[in-house]
Parts: structure tokens; C-alpha cells; sequence
């Protein structure tokens, strides 16, 4: 019997050895992937607060409301380019919105045709496609037979952005839509277009409308696109046929140039634009969660 | 008979925009192909291999811009991996549902808006004079923009976009499979190591691979970081270029072969991002996720 004893302690002090092994190696990771995320999350959050700090700094009511001077003069707004924003995406979502609904319709209504199919395969690659490329494209759409820059390209290259969005979106609530709505709907003889139109889209209306909201998210920062389609403007201009600012345009070129008023300029140009883009953010979500038809 | 004349209307309605949306894809690859041809015609498949590009003694190599596009992208997607696999592990498991996983899963989210040019912007005025006392300090030749400085802004680009599709991912892992690992007495670092790395290997694999395609494309904050001279790069201090920022630099002013040859840098680009596109969204959508994609 005593003989046992010290094999059995023996046996204890071995496992003893391998569980506080493994737990000093689960403690050790623990601690790895919160050093790591911290490590990653504190310059993201650095970028947070300069964006704000300085975008702040150079924010007043003549960089909303003035128009761009030139170098060397104090002061000066980005009217012009704010004003350009809109209206390109206004150009954009005028024809984006309607072929993206369309499409959307479509993929989900006639789900096993060649069409959809490859339509829907397209649409996901093409959310992944560089911007860069869309505004190479409209170029040679738009720039070279019109010969010249135009507000017009530019808001085509924006809306070529966001039919993916518009199209993917509005497919995947359409399919969220119940197969009883639409038998209710048959069964008291309304016919199949009235049925999609009257009954099935506006079910699926708080989707589709989140969808373009994300789209017009995505585009209203973009840049790349409109460098060789919108080109920039430092006048205000509505015409469609000329070139037009937009506030990415205004901050790369700001940002870019020697004058250190210009910089400041930029700064406060980022800042109303990523607080834009932070409202139609919120927006999204408050659409998306309040306003919900429920199954 | 109005229903009838309606419902033909409507699905030729439907059916044009997307034949229109089909179309519209299908044009875009054929216009970069048929604007390239000039350039393809006359240098043929030596315009990948070449390694100068001098548009005024008509050299049109664009092997410095594809070097440039991958190291820059590989770089920062090597550098980044672990730190989103941490954040992905951090919000996805260790600290779920808890307040602080809230905050962060938020800031990246904002962050993941924030426009490609703010962040140029920001490297511009804080990064530029940091790393150029770095490469004082480290007795290279002061540039302040180059390689390195895109790198570092790329990197903090990747890191909100894929924490949260890694997040995705993981929070996808069964939970009983995890109370069974748990249950038979297995830490959590054993947990995470042959339960949940094993189960979302194929989503982190294709969330990488997106994560890629983005860097890859990335146009504003690298065009304006990366100091744009058109020779390989051999310094990771000194300046570069890239596919998208020669394309955003010298297309506005560019005609004839320049042009031509401009565009067949876009083709190529395009044909690369389409495939590390097409590849990931099919592997991420067969494992379910597709409406989280849809977001960035």
C-alpha cells in the first residue's frame, strides 16, 4: 500500500505539468490576439480622432457656403463641389435606380434562366471590380465621342457603381417576400404584373430602399471614377455637358497641391464628406430596422 | 385584356434591363479590349514582360506596374492577416456580445466607409514625415511616400473590411461543436485550434482572397503615397507604382500609344480582379455568406 502512494503523486505532478502547459498556452494566446487587435484597432481609432480634430479645426460657415478661391487667398469654400456631389449622384441614381430595381425583379422572378444567372454572377464580381476601371471605361464611352469632360460621364461612371448594389439588394428582399402573398394576390385574379408591382415591391420596399441608400454610400466617396469623367470644376456648374466638382475630386486635388491653406481646406472637405457618409449610414440602419414589413 | 397587354409589357420591361445590365458588363470588358488592340497590335505580348516604360521613347513595359500592384498588395494583406484574425477572433468569440466588441464592430464599420482619398489625405499629413524620419534614422534616402508609407495605409484600409468578413465567418461556427470540444476539458486556444480554425479555414481563405482583390484595386490613397516613378521598384522606402495609380495618374493627359497602352494596363487589372473576385464570392457565397459582402 505505501508503495503506491508516490507513484500516484508521480501521475499527479505529470498532469499537473501538461494542464498548466496547456492553459499557459491558451493564456499566452489570449493574450497574443488582444495585444494584436488593440495593436490594430488604436491607429484606426487615431484616424478617427485626426479626421475629427482637424476636420473641425477648418470647418466654419465659409467652407460650406464658399466657393474655391485661388492660392495664396485666405478663406474659400467647397460650394461648388458639395453641389457636385449631389448632383452626380442625382445623375446616377436616375438611371441606376430604375434598371437596378428592374434587374433585381427579373433575377428573382426568373431565377433559372441563362440571363439571371450569369446577370447575378456578373453583378457580385462587379462589386469587386476598381473603380479606377469604371472611369477608364466611361471614358471611352462618354469623353471621347463627346469631347470633354462632363457631368454627365461622371454621373454614368457613378451609376454603373451602384446598379450591382441596387440589383443585389432588391433581388435578395424580393426573395425574402413570402409565396403566400403572391398566391393571395393570384387568387383574387390580379394579374401577374400588378402582383409583382403592387403587391411584392412594396413588401419588399425597406430592402430595396437600404440597398440604394448603400449605394449611394458607396459612390458618394468615390474618387477614381470621376477623375477622367467628372474631372472637376473649381466653379459651380449644373450644366450637364461640362465638367463638375465633387468632394472626393476637391479634397485629392487640395490634398495633393503645395499650399498649406489649400490642406485645410481638404481636412475640412474630408470631414463633411465622412460625415455624410456616417448620416446615410445611419439612415440605412434606421430604415432597415424601423421601417419593416413583417412575415 | 389589359392584364394580359400589361403583363407583356412588364416582362419585357424586366427582361431588357437586364438583358441592358448583361450588356453593360459584357461592354465594359469588350471596350477595354478594343481599346487596347492599337497598343497589343504593335508590341504584342511584350507589353507585360518589358520592364521600362518611357512613353517618349515608346516603351511601353508594364511589368514595373504589375510588380509594383503585387508587392505593394501582398505586403499588406501578409502584414494584416494576423492583426484581422485577432480582431475576427476578438468580436467573434472571446469578447461576443460584450460591450467593447459592440464599440469596435461599430468603428470598423465606420471605418470601412470612410473614402479611399481621406485616407491618402491622412497619410499625406501625418505618415509622410514619420516615415521619412524612419528612413533617416534607418540611413535610407528620405522620401517620405513610396512603398512603404502604402503599405501602411493599405493595411489600415484591409484590416476593418476583413475583421469583419473573418467576424462572419467565424460567428458561423456551430456552437455545439465548440461545447463539445469545451466539454471534454479543452482550453480555448485548443478550441479555437482544431475546432474553429479547421471549420472556417475555406471562408478565411476566400475572405483573404477578396481582401486581395481590394488591395490590388485600391487607387486613391496609393496614388497619392506611393510617389509614382514608372521603373521596378527595388527599395521598400523609395516610390513605386501600381496598376491603378500609373492608370490615375497619366491617363487624363495620355493619347495615341500611351492611351492604348493605359487601357491595356485597366484590362489587365480587370481581368486579375475578376478573377480573385469571382473565385472568393463563390467559395464565401457556397458556404453562406453573401449578405455581408453586399455592404462594402
Amino acid at each position: 500500500m505505501a508503495a503506491k502512494v508516490p507513484v500516484l503523486n508521480r501521475e499527479i505532478r505529470v498532469r499537473d505539468w501538461r494542464v498548466f502547459y496547456r492553459i499557459a498556452k491558451d493564456r499566452i494566446f489570449t493574450f497574443t490576439i488582444v495585444l494584436l487587435a488593440i495593436l490594430m484597432v488604436v491607429p484606426l481609432l487615431v484616424i478617427l480622432y485626426h479626421i475629427y480634430i482637424k476636420g473641425l479645426g477648418s470647418l466654419g460657415f465659409d467652407l460650406i457656403f464658399g466657393l474655391p478661391k485661388p492660392p495664396g487667398e485666405k478663406g474659400g469654400g467647397v460650394l461648388n463641389s458639395i453641389i457636385g456631389s449631389f448632383y452626380l449622384v442625382g445623375i446616377a441614381s436616375v438611371f441606376s435606380v430604375p434598371i437596378g430595381i428592374a434587374t433585381g425583379i427579373y433575377l428573382s422572378e426568373r431565377k433559372d434562366s441563362f440571363l439571371a444567372k450569369s446577370v447575378a454572377e456578373f453583378m457580385s464580381t462587379m462589386l469587386g471590380i476598381p473603380s479606377i476601371i469604371v472611369g477608364v471605361i466611361v471614358y471611352c464611352w462618354l469623353v471621347i465621342p463627346l469631347k470633354g469632360f462632363s457631368a454627365l460621364a461622371g454621373g454614368i461612371a457613378l451609376g454603373l457603381m451602384m446598379i450591382p448594389v441596387i440589383v443585389k439588394s432588391t433581388e435578395e428582399t424580393l426573395n425574402l417576400v413570402p409565396e403566400s402573398l403572391r398566391e393571395a394576390s393570384y387568387a383574387l385574379g390580379v394579374p401577374y404584373h400588378r402582383t409583382v408591382l403592387k403587391v411584392l415591391l412594396p413588401s419588399a420596399l425597406p430592402g430595396i430602399v437600404s440597398g440604394i441608400l448603400v449605394a449611394v454610400m458607396r459612390v458618394l466617396g468615390e474618387t477614381a471614377p470621376l477623375l477622367f469623367t467628372a474631372f472637376g470644376n473649381q466653379f459651380l456648374n449644373l450644366n450637364l455637358l461640362k465638367p463638375i466638382d465633387a468632394l472626393p475630386l476637391r479634397i485629392y486635388v487640395y490634398a495633393t497641391s503645395p499650399y498649406r491653406e489649400w490642406h485645410e481646406i481638404a481636412w475640412g472637405a474630408a470631414f463633411l464628406l465622412v460625415i455624410l457618409v456616417f448620416l446615410i449610414n445611419i439612415l440605412t440602419r434606421v430604415v432597415s430596422s424601423r421601417w419593416r414589413v413583417q412575415f | 385584356m389589359e392584364g394580359k397587354s400589361g403583363d407583356l409589357a412588364f416582362r419585357t420591361g424586366i427582361t431588357l434591363s437586364s438583358g441592358l445590365t448583361f450588356l453593360l458588363v459584357v461592354g465594359m470588358f469588350f471596350t477595354l479590349l478594343y481599346f487596347s488592340l492599337p497598343a497589343l497590335e504593335r508590341f504584342g505580348p511584350s507589353l507585360i514582360f518589358l520592364t521600362s516604360w518611357d512613353p517618349l521613347s515608346e516603351k511601353f513595359g508594364i511589368l514595373p506596374f504589375i510588380i509594383g500592384t503585387l508587392i505593394t498588395s501582398i505586403l499588406a494583406l501578409a502584414i494584416s492577416f494576423p492583426f484581422s484574425l485577432s480582431i475576427g477572433l476578438f468580436l467573434a468569440e472571446y469578447y461576443r456580445g460584450t460591450k467593447v466588441s459592440h464599440v469596435i464592430g461599430a468603428a470598423t464599420e465606420v471605418l470601412a466607409g470612410i473614402p479611399s482619398v481621406v485616407y491618402g489625405l491622412w497619410g499625406l499629413t501625418f505618415l509622410v514625415p514619420i516615415m521619412r524620419d524612419l528612413a533617416i534614422y534607418l540611413g535610407r534616402t528620405p522620401y517620405g511616400v513610396g512603398i512603404a508609407t502604402s503599405v501602411f495605409v493599405l493595411i489600415l484600409m484591409i484590416v476593418p473590411f476583413s475583421a469583419s468578413l473573418i467576424r462572419e465567418v467565424i460567428s458561423l461556427v456551430p456552437s455545439d461543436l465548440k461545447e463539445a470540444a469545451y466539454s471534454l476539458g479543452a482550453t480555448r486556444y485548443e478550441v479555437v485550434r482544431h475546432v474553429i480554425l479547421p471549420y472556417t479555414k475555406t471562408g478565411i481563405i476566400a475572405g483573404t482572397l477578396l481582401s486581395f482583390g481590394r488591395a490590388m484595386g485600391e487607387t486613391m490613397a496609393v496614388t497619392m503615397l506611393i510617389g509614382n516613378v514608372n521603373h521596378i521598384p527595388s527599395d521598400l522606402f523609395g516610390p513605386a507604382n501600381t496598376m491603378a495609380s500609373v492608370i490615375a495618374n497619366e491617363f487624363q493627359e495620355s493619347s495615341g500609344m500611351t492611351f492604348s497602352s493605359l487601357v491595356f494596363v485597366g484590362l489587365v487589372l480587370f481581368l486579375m480582379t475578376f478573377m480573385i473576385n469571382l473565385f472568393g464570392r463563390h467559395v464565401l457565397s457556397r458556404i453562406g455568406i453573401s449578405k455581408e459582402l453586399d455592404k462594402f
